[in-house]
């Protein structure tokens, strides 16, 4: 029988942001993503503060793990956008992260180089972004991935089957109550309407546990020791349970929990001690679908998520604000593609970035505070004037350069 | 004359108003003591005097507790500090201040404006017997935009128009208000309307299509542009005019409306705009000023005033000049004064998008109406204002003081 194991999962991802883009810049400046200013929404500063906080003592540290502990294994999500900021303003990142897959025991996973949500308003341009993904992750890491994951675990039966169609081994989602009720998500499980695509489904408990409660003080639980992390981990895989999927970003190390509150320290001396139990192991996405059989079949014909209590997309599109933007977004795809203009095909995808809507969110209460933590701006309809105002310079031009597509409002 | 700011000190229409009113008063030939409750340069007024009530700086005239006081006590004494840490306690520097002038100056008329100022010109009637004119701008009920508002203001307006031998108000509707309101008698009101100096539009400013270069594009393509200048503020019944935007679009989708200017209902409107699924026909600015400001009337076709009350209205007189046609709220005053406009009631959201359909599908209708305003507004002069203060300054006799 196949060993128990830990899968964990990095996101990696930083939006371009949109700097304060007026009424009276629209239809002059076309740049609507640099400033030099020292703000939130100057993305090359936010890129260096986050590099230096989290990308690079976490790449050193896993490094370093990955050199004591032959069993260790980890799975990296990495945005387009991301390596497009790496290459421009700290390339010895994706050095670091070169020589992590080059270990051969670290996995980069296929996704939308835009971190978009494409697939619910675009097919045909979703399939683009995961295809110059693709391009991206062989060009700069010499890998293909195998293992699909949507945006901010974006997932439904529809995108499972085809991910089966497209040949990924297996797909990543989120490991909700009210889908799996009576079941664990501690196994793996088979989409509904596949049969050769496997699911890895999110502890969210354990997973979240590090993500946001770590540093918590109100927590109960808090202070978070690796001792008392490794007996939940080693109760949640008791009796035959399988694969323990632990999926975050990678920012909550040294970005989302400081490293003051003690998580490098603590995710150090965790994997120490997993290394040392016995009958326990790690396993990147696919080794684990390759090491277990499915135990069910799931199905998820509404979309899940991985964010805010109702894990659904309302944190993207759960207002008319977010709504209008996206349709307005998305009704100008074809006029953008005919134009062949590269610099405006990748303005309007940039554009796509689903961290846009994320700040127009409107929601009060414990999401709208973890909103307002990631948001450049000081209010939802701030953030959304300036996208709209974006959104009409794309119009401004497609009719002044390219002659396509009426302006209009 | 007492007021409470005079340009280049002013913040808004009150001080604009008092600085045209006065210098066509002088040039009639009315000697003019004028009271502001800061010291200051007033470096274009050399047609009256100007004396100050106190030392505060002009910053400071609504009391010092807003700012920083350790530049303030270099100046004033501890004692003069604490004073006039709050608006009361300016407006009772004011009052005291005017008391001391009446010692040694005598006038013939006192002309008060709005209820800052009520209290010293009920004083100086009291103890020389002067006649009283309050002249008002805008009442507690039109800022507050409802029948609450400060309870302490309501009081000081009623005393102040009781007390006031005649009352200048700045429209029919301001009037209305006095009379409904505050239950003065009719008879004792005149309605004197406030005029625009057009030679103050030549500055050289000159109109820039660069301003709002997506604008521009759009009315190239055939748009028509829509706008309003103001404060986002309940008053002033923007809700209704994006309604009205779109039921408009419903009928006619060339149209773009522009909102210059900021205040508490911002997110409300544009809120709004998406719910009805018209985001991104509405333009925000954000407070504007300067060329953007200029060029915000001068951009637009149509001037939406939707105020709910307005006492007057200049704005609507300013985006005449810039050659708009004027689409105005029969709950503003300025649309007593011109005819070559369209008007309605604030609420009637099918009426507004009615007159917005039809100047924008005729061309004709629109060069018709931008020209008439144009022609009306600048028959619309201080000096007809000044003619009216005068005369009655001259018919004004102090009824007394009720003992």
């Amino acid at each position: 029988m196949s060993q128990r194991g830990i899968v964990l999962y990095l996101q990696i991802h930083q939006p371009y942001r949109v700097r304060p883009y007026s009424v009276f810049d629209t239809g002059t400046s076309h740049n609507y993503f640099d400033s030099n200013e020292e703000t939130d929404w100057n993305n090359q500063r936010v890129f260096n503060k986050v590099a230096d906080k989290s990308y690079r003592p976490m790449g050193r540290l896993l490094t370093q793990l990955l050199s004591t502990y032959p069993e260790f294994r980890i799975s990296l999500g990495i945005s387009g956008t991301f390596i497009e900021q790496a290459r421009e303003w700290a390339p010895d990142l994706l050095d670091t992260f070169r020589a992590l897959v080059d270990t051969g025991r670290v996995e980069i996973l296929a996704e939308t180089y835009h971190h978009s949500l494409s697939f619910f308003y675009s097919r045909d341009e979703f399939e683009r972004q995961v295809e110059l993904h693709q391009s991206l992750v062989f060009e700069t890491f010499g890998v293909l991935p195998r293992v699909f994951r949507n945006t901010e675990l974006a997932y439904n039966d529809e995108l499972a089957q085809w991910a089966e169609q497209k040949g990924y081994v297996g797909i990543l989602a989120e490991g909700w109550d009210p889908v799996l009720e009576w079941r664990s998500p501690n196994y793996i499980y088979q989409p509904y309407g596949t049969s050769s695509t496997a699911l890895l489904l999110k502890n969210y408990r354990l997973s979240d546990d590090i993500a946001f409660r770590f540093s918590n003080k109100a927590w109960a639980e808090w202070p978070l020791t690796s001792q008392k992390f490794h007996e939940w981990a080693t109760s949640a895989l008791s009796g035959d349970q399988q694969i323990l999927n632990l999926f975050m970003d990678f920012e909550t190390f040294g970005e989302h929990q400081w490293e003051d509150t003690g998580i490098f320290t603590f995710f150090e001396q965790f994997i120490d001690a997993w290394s040392h139990e016995a009958d326990s192991t790690f396993y990147t996405t696919s080794e684990a679908i390759a090491a277990h059989q499915p135990v069910d079949t799931i199905s998820m014909p509404h979309t899940v998520t991985w964010a805010d209590s109702g894990r659904d997309l309302s944190a993207w599109t759960g207002n008319k604000l977010q709504r209008e933007s996206l349709r307005y977004l998305y009704s100008l795809e074809q006029d953008i593609l005919r134009t062949e203009d590269d610099q405006l095909i990748a303005d309007w995808r940039h554009l796509q970035t689903s961290d846009h809507f994320y700040y127009m969110c409107t929601k009060g209460f414990n999401d709208g505070d973890v909103h307002a933590y990631f948001s450049p701006y000081n209010s939802p309809y701030i953030a959304f004037l300036y996208y709209l105002n974006a959104i009409r310079d794309l119009r401004w031009r497609l009719h002044v350069h390219h002659r396509t597509g009426g302006l209009s409002g | 004359m007492l007021g409470w700011e005079l340009p280049p000190h002013n913040s808004g229409g009150l001080g604009v108003a008092c600085y045209y009113m006065a210098k066509a008063l002088a040039s009639s030939g009315t000697d003019i003591d004028f009271i502001v409750p800061y010291e200051a340069e007033h470096p274009a007024i050399d047609f009256m005097n100007i004396r100050s009530a106190s030392r505060l700086s002009p910053l400071e005239r609504y009391g010092l507790n807003a700012y920083d006081g350790s530049t303030v006590y270099k100046r004033l004494s501890d004692a003069d500090a604490g004073d006039l840490r709050d608006m009361r306690g300016v407006q009772r520097r004011y009052v005291q201040f005017v008391e001391h002038l009446l010692e040694s100056e005598t006038y013939d008329a006192i002309h008060a404006h709005d209820w800052l100022t009520m209290e010293a010109g009920m004083r100086a009637k009291e103890i020389h017997d002067i006649p009283l004119i309050v002249h008002v701008h805008a009442t507690e009920f039109d800022r507050s935009g409802s029948d609450s508002g400060n309870p302490l203001i309501h009081e000081i307006e009623y005393q102040g128009l009781m007390m006031a031998d005649r009352i200048i108000a700045v429209s029919n509707i301001t009037k209305s208000i006095i009379v409904h309101k505050y239950n003065i008698p009719a008879d004792k009101i005149e309605v004197v309307h406030n005029a625009i100096d057009a030679s103050s539009f030549d500055d050289g400013y000159d109109y820039d299509d660069s301003t709002y270069t997506y604008l521009e594009s759009l009315k190239s393509e055939g748009y028509t542009i829509v706008s309003t200048v103001t404060r986002f503020t309940v008053q002033k019944g923007l809700t209704h005019l994006v309604h009205a935007a779109a039921r408009a679009l419903e009928r006619y989708d060339r149209l773009a409306f522009l909102f210059a200017g900021d205040g508490e209902q911002r997110d409300e409107l544009i809120h709004l705009a998406a719910e009805l699924g018209i985001a991104d026909k509405i333009f925000f600015t954000g407070f504007v000023r300067g060329k953007q400001w200029r060029d915000a009337y001068s951009v637009g076709d149509i001037f939406v005033m939707s105020s709910v009350s307005e006492p007057f209205g200049l704005t609507a007189l300013e985006a005449a000049h810039h050659d708009n046609a004027l689409i105005i709220t029969n709950q503003s005053g300025v649309a007593e004064v011109l005819d070559n406009i369209y008007r309605y009631d604030f609420w009637d959201v099918e009426a507004l998008a009615d007159r917005i359909v039809a100047i924008a599908t005729s061309p004709a209708l629109k060069k018709e109406m931008k020209q008439n305003a144009k022609a009306e507004y600048t028959r619309i002069s201080w000096d007809d204002v000044a003619r009216r203060c005068v005369e009655i300054y001259q018919t004004t006799r102090s009824k007394g003081v009720l003992a």
